[in-house]
């Protein structure tokens, strides 16, 4: 797009615009009893029909319907509309149905006003009645009087380039970068940890059905890893994010490995060699690991990985290492990707109860993590698959488990975390089924079996004999002496305080949003919500999109998941983003910045507001010139433009003027025509 | 506020302020959305006007709607960090700011509030609305407003 035609294409046609007679139909949404409830929506149509410029007004119970859609073309034919404001919900949901809807009776798609009377006002005011309905009069008044001011604008195509990026590598991820991949486009999967898989190569087995977690998972990590679209960039974290839908300029940067991947093998001899052992992050801290490693048996890439920060710097795995692969001075290395879409699948990590000792955590040897107690199960894990307990390395007989921790209590995240219900359940059934002398009680505030085979699941850990007690323990204490937890908790069914010892207690943490997760979403320009999770653009109708064009959400990053959940979402990221990849173009918005190069100085203070270095300077001309491509429409150059050269298309002062006036009845239309202005007072301040 | 109680103000035909919102697009608007889906109830005293960016508020448009009839203006944007245009925000606050001291000169700088309110501050939307009546309210009418009814 050339610099040129960001002055040019708007100014022509205004003239034009300005001389024809604004003729402005209204159509009021009732949709159902939303707002027709609340709002007299026939006296609200009735008087905006007496506003200059109205020829027609409609109410229509849904506006969005077929009929109600089908009402504003046969209006806009009838009365040879050129303006259209309709009145119901917010715009952030229905605003492209009805640009539509006008764009196909041959109108500008910019001739639409939207007016919110149902988020804004039928909503909050839903028993004042009458005020709702004035409120709701003058809301649509200030839309009618900006809507006869607005301006044509053209939405422009930009080119998408067919390459995607999906950042993070768990089953979500992976998931999205399959699909993408078997599509034919050309996938970047970045993953900060030295192999791909996620948290669900941490866990033993996955529930309803109880099969191997890394069983399932790692025939899917190697053909990830085969698959020849699929650029996997392990290790490695998105620094930067420039451009916009179609066209990503991507930073990503490769955390040294401190040895040549090409190389390297895999063979773990040189870990064999290494005298440093600390705790093994991926056990959750179970068991230990040495300074250089590979991340677990099933990794991919199956390479080894130096952690510099434990490193003696002894050189045994360089003597070792018959590749020579190891480097001891390897740098950061960074790769600069351009991308048409991106793929937000980030994860989560869990609750970590320790610095508020929840129930006892940290204080007492014998109460661990869920994930901890998956490690231990794991037959790969730190202890070969036994369960024991960690202040003496005994098996446990007694188990309790806590569920809800950190999960629906005000003093954490007030949100269910949605698996710890039936982890738990899982957990429990796997210990009874491998030692069925052990005995089970989970304390519960409510079971959620919400999804196909779980309430199955939860009905054959009862068969097996695991004790399901409704209470929140009160008084967690630990036996001195034998080490055992002992818990008091009120069980509500049964309506008695009961106190009960454990020689382990396991507690069920949930899911709270991962670390870096506040990098992703500066990066990427997202919303968070007050959980800390990454917002969706709609919470019900586009789950996986984002307010960014181009950007949409997987896996737990947007909101606690299990796994089919998780890779549904991956699926159908992968589905959305083909849309744009497959078409090769995107369409953007048409509200930028214009200068008016007659007006403008070329003081540059608008260059040095614009936070998108979309002004550039014609030196020629010695004016300002805006690059639309690069324009996001924020309007701050504009608000900032001391000369009044610069304008916001569809929010140019004029319009957002034209509301102003009119928010409080002072149309001066009104004052002028009607009334003198002394007697129109009562009216106003009222 | 109950149901009886709000049926209670509507009849009582008090005073009520005027206010203006300028909402920015992505977080205000969309938290003012919220708590409208949410049935979060304020008083019909507001009256929101959508912008893209809390920066695109001129002072202009400010002193046109207190001179105008607004017993009040809000300008709410993204919180500083969230900003959809990367810092629009600063600048925003910055300009307010500004305006603030030179309404200030004029004794009515009280009446120009900034909040940052985000996309799922739906209760602290409605909760900004109802402080900020109740702080207009203690106020009374604006005199400027006032002023140009005497002209």
């Amino acid at each position: 797009m050339s610099d040129s035609d960001s002055k040019g294409d708007v100014k022509p046609v205004e003239s034009k615009v300005d001389q024809e007679e604004k003729r402005v139909g209204v159509f009021v949404c009732e949709c159902g009893v939303n707002i027709g409830g609340v709002v007299n929506t026939r006296g609200v149509a009735e008087y905006i029909g007496t506003l200059p410029g109205v020829k027609v007004t409609s109410v229509n119970k849904f506006t969005c319907s077929d009929s109600g859609q089908a009402d504003i073309q046969a209006k806009i034919k009838e009365h040879n509309l050129n303006r259209v404001v309709v009145a119901a919900c917010s715009p952030k949901t229905h605003e492209p149905t009805f640009r539509a809807c006008i764009e196909e009776m041959g109108l500008n798609q910019y001739f639409l006003e939207f007016v919110n009377i149902r988020d804004h006002c039928s909503w909050i005011h839903m028993w004042e009645k009458e005020k709702a309905t004035e409120k709701a009069k003058d809301l649509v008044r200030m839309g009618v009087e900006r809507a006869k001011l607005l301006e044509p604008l053209q939405a422009s195509e930009v080119p998408v380039t067919d390459k995607a990026l999906v950042i993070g590598a768990g089953v979500a991820g992976m998931q999205s970068a399959l699909d993408l991949a078997d599509m034919g486009f050309q996938v970047y999967l970045v993953e900060k940890e030295p192999s791909i898989g996620g948290r669900m190569a941490r866990f033993d087995k996955v529930f309803p059905t109880n099969d191997c977690s890394i069983c399932i998972l790692g025939p899917k990590m190697v053909e990830v890893a085969r698959n020849k679209n699929i650029k996997i960039m392990s290790y490695s974290e998105v620094k930067a994010v420039d451009g916009y839908v179609g066209n990503f300029n991507v930073k990503v940067e490769h955390k040294p490995r401190y040895l040549d991947v090409a190389k390297c093998t895999g063979c773990a001899k040189c870990s064999e060699v290494c005298p440093v052992e600390v705790p093994y992050d991926f056990n959750e801290g179970f068991g230990t690991r040495k300074a250089i490693y590979v991340p677990f048996p099933q990794a991919v890439p199956l390479r080894a990985v130096l952690d510099m920060d434990n490193c003696i710097s002894c050189k045994a795995c360089s003597k070792t290492c018959e590749s020579k692969a190891i480097n001891y001075d390897m740098q950061p290395s960074y790769t600069d990707l351009n991308v048409g879409v991106i793929i937000g699948a980030v994860g989560f990590k869990t609750y970590d109860p320790e610095p508020r000792h929840d129930f006892g955590y940290g204080l007492y040897d014998n109460i661990i993590t869920a994930m901890e107690f998956e490690r231990l199960l794991n037959a790969a894990g730190p202890t070969g698959g036994h369960v024991v307990r960690p202040s003496d390395c005994k098996e446990p007989i007694r188990v309790g488990f806590v569920n809800c921790v950190g999960s629906r209590d005000k003093a954490t995240n007030i949100y269910c975390s949605g698996v710890c219900c039936m982890y738990t359940i899982k957990n429990a059934q796997l210990l009874k089924e491998k030692r069925p002398e052990t005995d089970h009680t989970i304390m519960y505030m409510d079971i959620r079996t919400t999804f196909r085979g779980y309430e199955e699941s939860y009905n054959r850990s009862r068969n097996l004999g695991v004790k399901f007690l409704r209470g929140r323990p009160v008084e967690v204490k630990e036996n001195p002496v034998t080490k055992n937890i002992k818990v008091r908790v009120e069980d509500t069914l049964a309506g008695e305080i009961r106190n009960l010892e454990f020689d382990l207690l396991v507690l069920a943490t949930g899911i709270v949003p991962n670390e870096g997760i506040g990098q992703i979403q500066q990066l990427l320009k997202l919303s968070k919500a007050a959980d800390g999770l990454l917002m969706e653009a709609h919470p019900k109708l586009k789950p996986v999109d984002t307010t960014i064009d181009g950007v949409f959400l997987a896996g737990c990053a947007s909101g606690p998941k299990d796994i089919p959940y998780a890779v549904s979402q991956g699926s159908a990221c992968a589905s959305r983003a083909t849309i744009l990849l497959k078409n090769k173009k995107a369409i953007t918005e048409g509200i930028t910045a214009v200068v008016d190069p007659d007006v403008c100085v070329g003081c540059e203070v608008c260059i040095s507001m614009c936070p998108f270095q979309a002004i550039k300077m014609d030196e020629q001309a010695g004016k300002a010139n805006v690059v639309k491509a690069l324009c996001k429409g924020c309007g701050t150059c504009v608000a900032a433009c001391p000369t009044g050269a610069l304008e916001q298309s569809h929010f140019k002062n004029k319009q957002i003027l034209a509301q102003v006036k009119n928010v409080f009845k002072f149309d001066e239309s009104v004052m002028n025509k009607q009334e003198p202005l002394g007697s129109s007072n009562q009216e106003i301040v009222t | 506020m109950s149901p009886e109680a709000a049926v209670e103000t509507s009849k009582s035909g008090v005073w009520e302020p005027n206010i203006l919102a300028f909402c920015c697009n992505w977080c205000s608007y969309a938290g003012a959305d919220l708590a409208g889906v949410s049935r979060f109830q304020y008083p019909p005293t507001v009256k929101v006007l959508r912008v893209m960016c809390s920066s695109r508020v001129e002072p202009a448009f400010i002193l046109k709607a207190l001179k105008d009839g607004a017993d009040g203006v809000l300008v709410a944007g993204c919180h500083i960090g969230d900003c959809h245009y990367i810092d629009g925000n600063k600048n925003a606050e910055v300009r307010i700011n500004n305006t603030k001291k030179a309404l200030g000169k004029l004794g009515i700088d009280k009446r120009l509030r900034l909040e940052w309110i985000s996309a799922s501050e739906g209760l602290r939307f409605s909760e900004v609305i109802r402080d900020f009546t109740e702080e207009i309210k203690k106020l009374g009418r604006n005199p400027v407003k006032e002023v140009k009814l005497n002209e």
